[in-house]
């Protein structure tokens, strides 16, 4: 398992690639990728604050818990955080598991804990200003479906 | 001495991103009370605990946990990470 905090941007093929020549057994492999909405180019960045140490040990515990119930055989989790730009990736995850089903499950699982159980916090900068997202009703209730 | 740290608009809102605090505060809803008290920037990062989520030593918690033995706490709105 891997998990990287980090400012810098990432290479989403490398990193697939890297992930993938090191899963061993698995039959199937998921990766999502989210990526920085432009909003119809009203979008100028979106500011990504977390919690140092929270963050890695949140994220270390919501892979534990997809490694556990799906038999999943190597995870991968990269989340950035600071000033990024529309386009940019924010995040992706990877899962790799014996079979798709496994895979895409833990996927979702990861994406669905990260949006609510992780200590991270956008910010929009637009051409009007800055504003905080809030955090959606449905993206809580994601989390009941696990 | 506790240290308490804020994120994101409640950040903002109080002004700096940490400090440490010399409280006898048995639960975090005391500690909110008490700073609430002390400051108005307090009272309204605190207006609406709701709003707000409590970590004590890096693990969510909630109001009513209490500060026995915390050597952190941080204040914060609901995580909008992915």
């Amino acid at each position: 398992m891997l998990l990287l905090v980090q400012e810098a941007a990432f290479d989403i093929g490398a990193e697939t690639a890297a992930f993938v020549a090191g899963v061993g057994a698995a039959g199937a492999v998921v990766t999502f990728t989210g990526l920085v909405r432009d909003e119809g180019g009203t979008l100028q960045a979106m500011e990504i604050e977390h919690y140092p140490g929270m963050t890695e040990r949140a994220i270390a515990a919501i892979m534990d818990q997809a490694v556990a119930r799906w038999s999943v055989l190597d995870a991968l989790v990269i989340h950035r955080h600071g000033r990024l730009r529309p386009g940019e990736a924010i995040m992706m995850v990877a899962t790799a598991a014996r079979h798709r089903a496994e895979a895409f499950a833990a996927a979702e699982f990861l994406m669905d804990y990260l949006k609510s159980r992780a200590p991270f916090w956008k910010k929009e900068v637009g051409v009007g200003g800055a504003e905080w997202v809030a955090a959606k009703d449905a993206d809580e209730a994601a989390l009941g479906r696990w | 001495m506790i240290d308490v740290l804020y994120f994101a608009w409640v950040r903002e809102r109080i002004g700096v991103p940490r400090e440490r605090i010399q409280t006898d505060a048995a639960t975090v809803a005391d500690l909110v009370a008490e700073l609430s008290a002390r400051e108005e920037r307090y009272a309204l990062a605190f207006a609406d605990l709701a709003s707000l989520r409590v970590a004590l030593d890096q693990e969510l918690s909630s109001f009513d946990a209490g500060l026995s033995g915390v050597r952190e706490v941080a204040f914060f709105p609901p995580m909008t990470g992915g």
